[in-house]
């Protein structure tokens, strides 16, 4: 399962130090941070689990510091699963369940792998976070463990999806149809940054992949925010996005309407 | 505002040959004083939606635009409209009062002659009555001055018997707020009687109870319940005698649904016409108004929007409520609060939810009149409650964040299914139960006193007994715990001893006999003690023990004064044992110390977790603290984890919360919850369900209170800056619900600093 270190698996260049190979490890993985009350990654109250890691380098990320694995903590399988678990009850009365995100979680695949056969086990519904670019280092087992996927499809054209997260976008898109040949069903998400994938030609690319899925639940328009502009600073990473403006739900609307002339109903 | 359909003429009086009204079911409530045999064998459970409810008649806008206008020329003149500077105000003191007038008034009566004026109560202090009306620029009239020459108040003979432990103690502020100057409160009266019996028939009651009591020996105990229960008979008397004043005769039973409602609220108002006790629970009426409104309804008696103006204009009334209080109490207090908490909701002891159309009624006057504090507006919650009121629940949080929740799962197994909530978290059986209000004790303050040989750190003041301070230069975490027990053990005792001696003389100088009327003849009695500053003491155990806790001192006292953390601790509010127990064990620790001490009338003690606004106060007067809070800085405000120190999430915070033993705190826990509305969902409908979803989860914990916020950071802070821009801004603080603007600037900040719930997709 291992793969050169020159190249990311994805195909995407890696830029600098940053980018890192997939930990092959299935008991210990590196997690970012944890959520008790998510209520927008999936369908009830969840738990977010964040890994850390990330192939992309998205330009409005707005969790820069989950790209770097080794930024997050390392920590046993059964050390979360035990943490998870403290909150099942909650969890259940509040019809939620467990969401993993990151950082992009098929950066550790075994991890992932041996997380998702844990809460399976423990009866929870269960939602994968993730751009699909690392698709083909995991196995269909895997993906049977996973109830629902959370898509980020972030541009509808390869050079588009390019320049804006530095890989390509038919891995992506062929991660999708694999989900699409398994069954499950998928939230198809994308950012709407004002004067970089809100333009109308970049929108109807969007709409039009996704129109072509029959496994789509839901589709959402997320509004981008500069809430992470004291992120990338305290990185020290450039932050190219920092006078682009929030979106508004002016912007939302205009996108809703595109998506609709496209056969796709979107949530903003 | 709406085009609104003509209503007809709401003079649907019992004596109305047209209306037949089916009679109610029969039982031991006909033949003894027992509300709740009447409303098991009568209310009707629903298990809809909202969408039967009604807008505003064309007769409450007209209300609701006038008083809008007294409210704003209130707070125009600073906050108080008028106070009566001479007449000593008791149920009959005044005449009847409008806001317009009866035609338009479908429930009528006023604290005073004019609306929103303030009664001159002075038997609970009359230095404080007199500073109330100096810091309204008024002066006490000197004639009325005169009487309290010959008469005595509570708060002169609470002072009469303080020692020089209790005065100390008081000074220093490691317990504050006790009610040795003011009214105490914190008692329902079972106001449903009034219209279930109709007063004459409680007169008997009454008569009867107080010529069988003491048949034997007259001991001391028999003295004193005989002349209460007389007391209790006069209070009956002139209740119905201030009835008759606004034109009804309330001897008999009501009939109607108007009248149940207007019986009802003649009893609550006598109480407030009395008492300006802290808080002024209305009890748990709407399911037992629920029984006349639905009979009429089905009589055809009664539109649903008529049914819905008899609420409206109710609780447009307990709106009104107003006391003279002191800026010394306000800075405790803020917002002007009078706790006129209502219970709603909640399951019947037989399965069958509580939730009625009128259940809805009350929180739907939230809209018809706008979002407000008060009535306090409790929804007492059960996983089992119908789907439609949780949904119709967690919409009106979501748009107005005026109601808290509190957990009928805990709360039914202790009281059954008629309790009511005093002030913002006690629960008490209606009418059968009371408690001697006691505020609360500053842990914090403790931890230090235990640190410095019982010094105060702020004055270098000796107010314990000396011990020997702790001399290391890091904590050790089994030294600090036993001292801070023996601080504890002096400090339960001393702040016992002070409760006994107010509610003392509470009894004697300013007797609440109204509301004891409206309860049996023997009563069970808590003592209702309470501690502040929880998190922060339980975070810095954790850091004493979990990390190093170098101490600070000054030199020339050798006094510790601050602390510097080297490593990390875990802290309270992020689903921990190792600082979650730490705070269950200080709970637990406090309230079998308490229980060791003995109390006035033999009242259970028990113990509250709950600050009110007070933890902005709290913290002010307290040092820098071992956690790494600095001196000066707010507490949290009740059982919350300290302020940005939970990071892992609302669910986290709650499940610490939640682990606070309810049987050792059965005072109540409050928890305040503040999220942004983004943060709860992304359509509207997801918001309902997850709100739903964190209540049933919270509760089903074992939590016992939560109050709710949803709003945006911003809206706050710009309503510090604009506060004409929202007369109506309501928030949660621990407990209660106030006019954000009518905040202190400090504790504005303080809501505002507040751990925001806001995790953004």
């Amino acid at each position: 399962m291992t793969s050169p270190a020159t190249t990311c698996p994805c195909g995407a260049e890696p830029r600098g130090k940053a980018a890192e190979r997939p930990v092959v490890s299935a008991d210990r993985g590196y997690v970012h941070s944890v959520e008790s009350a998510g209520t927008v990654d999936g369908p009830g109250v969840r738990f977010i689990l964040f890994l850390s890691g990330c192939p992309l380098r998205c330009l409005y990320c707005h969790n820069p510091d989950t790209w770097r694995m080794r930024g997050g903590r390392l920590r046993t399988v059964a050390e979360v699963l035990e943490e998870i678990e403290g909150y099942a009850d909650f969890i259940r009365r509040a019809r939620g369940g467990v969401t993993i995100s990151g950082g992009e979680p098929l950066m550790q695949p075994r991890f992932l792998q041996a997380l998702l056969e844990g809460l399976k086990a423990r009866g929870m519904h269960t939602a994968l976070d993730t751009s699909g670019a690392l698709g083909h280092m995991v196995s269909d087992g895997l993906l049977n463990l996973v109830d629902l996927f959370l898509l980020d499809l972030k541009a509808g054209t390869e050079e588009e999806h390019r320049s804006l997260t530095g890989a390509p976008l038919a891995p992506m898109l062929t991660f999708a149809r694999r989900v699409e040949g398994l069954g499950r069903p998928v939230w198809f998400r994308h950012v709407l940054v004002p004067g970089l994938t809100d333009g109308e030609d970049s929108l109807r690319a969007v709409a039009r992949h996704i129109a072509g899925f029959t496994n789509v639940e839901r589709v959402e328009l997320l509004a981008f925010h500069q809430m992470a502009t004291h992120k990338w600073q305290g990185l020290g990473r450039a932050y190219r996005l920092e006078t682009t403006r929030p979106a508004t739900d002016a912007d939302v609307a205009r996108a809703k309407a595109i998506f609709a002339e496209e056969g796709v109903r979107a949530e903003g | 505002m709406s085009i609104l359909e003509q209503t007809k003429s709401p003079d649907l009086h019992a004596t109305n040959p047209m209306v037949t009204r089916k009679p109610f079911v029969g039982g031991r409530w006909q033949h003894s004083m027992d509300v709740r045999d009447f409303i098991q064998h009568n209310f009707q459970p629903y298990t809809g939606d909202a969408s039967f409810l009604a807008g505003p008649t064309e007769r409450t806008e007209k209300l609701w635009v006038r008083l809008t206008e007294l409210l704003q020329e209130e707070i125009n003149r600073g906050g108080v409209l008028d106070a009566d500077d001479k007449v000593i105000s008791t149920i009959t003191s005044h005449g009847p009062g409008y806001i317009v007038g009866p035609e338009t008034e479908q429930i009528v009566g006023l604290q005073c002659e004019k609306p929103l004026k303030r009664a001159l109560m002075p038997f609970g202090g009359i230095r404080m009555a007199m500073a109330a009306l100096e810091s309204f620029g008024m002066k006490l009239d000197p004639e009325t001055e005169q009487v309290f020459k010959y008469r005595k108040t509570h708060n002169d003979g609470v002072f009469d018997v303080y020692d020089a432990e209790i005065r100390a103690a008081r000074k220093s502020g490691i317990v504050t707020g006790l009610p040795d100057a003011y009214g105490r409160g914190r008692i329902i009266g079972d106001y449903r009687r009034v219209a279930l019996y109709g007063v004459d028939r409680l007169i008997a009651w009454k008569k009867k109870e107080h010529d069988e009591a003491g048949s034997g020996v007259f001991d001391e105990e028999t003295i004193r319940l005989r002349e209460e229960l007389a007391e209790q008979v006069r209070a009956l008397q002139e209740l119905k005698e201030m009835a008759a004043s606004y034109g009804y005769d309330i001897g008999g039973p009501a009939e109607s649904a108007r009248e149940a409602v207007q019986w009802m609220y003649f009893g609550y108002l006598a109480a407030v016409k009395e008492q300006n006790g802290a808080a002024m629970s209305l009890g748990r009426v709407s399911t037992f108004l629920d029984i006349y409104l639905q009979r009429d309804v089905e009589a055809g008696a009664l539109t649903e929007r008529e049914a819905q103006e008899l609420i409206d204009h109710l609780v447009l009334k307990l709106r009104m409520v107003r006391f003279a209080r002191t800026t010394d109490y306000n800075e405790l207090f803020s917002g002007d609060p009078t706790w006129v908490t209502e219970a709603i909701g909640g399951m019947g002891v037989d399965g069958r939810p509580l939730v009625t159309k009128t259940s809805f009624r009350f929180l739907h006057t939230l809209y018809n009149l706008g979002p407000a504090p008060e009535p306090n507006l409790t929804v007492l919650w059960d996983e089992r409650l119908p789907e439609g009121f949780k949904k119709y629940c967690a919409q009106v949080s979501i748009d107005t964040s005026s109601i808290q929740y509190e957990s009928d799962t805990l709360m039914r197994a202790q009281y059954g299914d008629d309790y009511g909530i005093a002030c913002c978290v006690s629960g008490m059986r209606i009418g059968k139960q009371m408690q001697f209000f006691g505020a609360r004790v500053n842990l914090a303050k403790a931890l230090l006193y235990a640190i410095n040989g019982g010094r105060d750190e702020k004055t270098g003041e000796q107010i314990t007994p000396p011990f020997a301070p702790i001399t290391a230069s890091v904590l050790e975490y089994d030294e600090v715990m036993g001292r801070l027990d023996q601080v504890m053990d002096w400090l339960a005792r001393t702040y016992v001893k002070a409760l006994n001696i107010i509610h003392y003389m509470h009894d004697k100088y300013a007797y609440e006999r109204i509301e004891m009327a409206l309860h049996d003849k023997d009563v069970v009695r808590t003592m209702a003690c309470g501690i502040a500053g929880l998190s922060v003491v339980a975070d810095s155990l954790s850091a004493i023990r979990h990390a190093k806790v170098h101490v600070l001192r000054e030199e020339k006292t050798g006094m510790a004064v601050d602390y510097r953390i080297e490593g990390e601790y875990p802290a309270f509010g992020n689903h921990d044992d190792r600082v979650d127990l730490i705070a269950v064990d200080l709970v637990k620790r406090f309230m079998d110390k308490i229980r060791g001490c003995p109390t006035y009338r033999h009242a259970v003690p028990t113990q509250s977790v709950l600050t009110i606004t007070s933890n902005v106060v709290y913290g002010k007067k307290t040092g820098n603290t071992p956690d790494g809070r600095k001196a000066g800085e707010p507490f949290a405000p009740g059982a919350n984890p300290m302020h940005g120190r939970d990071v892992k999430g609302a669910v986290a915070s709650m499940k610490s919360v939640a682990k606070i033993p309810y049987e050792h705190a059965l005072d109540g826990i409050s928890y305040t919850f503040s999220i942004v509305p983004k943060a709860l969902g992304r359509s509207e409908k997801e918001r309902v369900e997850n709100l739903c979803g964190l209540l049933d989860g919270h509760f089903g914990e074992g939590g016992h209170h939560i109050n709710v916020n949803v709003f945006e950071r911003e809206t706050l802070m710009d309503a510090m800056e604009h506060p004409e821009k929202y007369p109506q801004l309501t928030v949660r603080v621990s407990g209660y619900a106030v006019n954000f603007i009518k905040l202190t600037r400090e504790q504005q900040l303080d809501v505002i600093n507040r751990t925001f719930h806001g995790q953004m997709g």
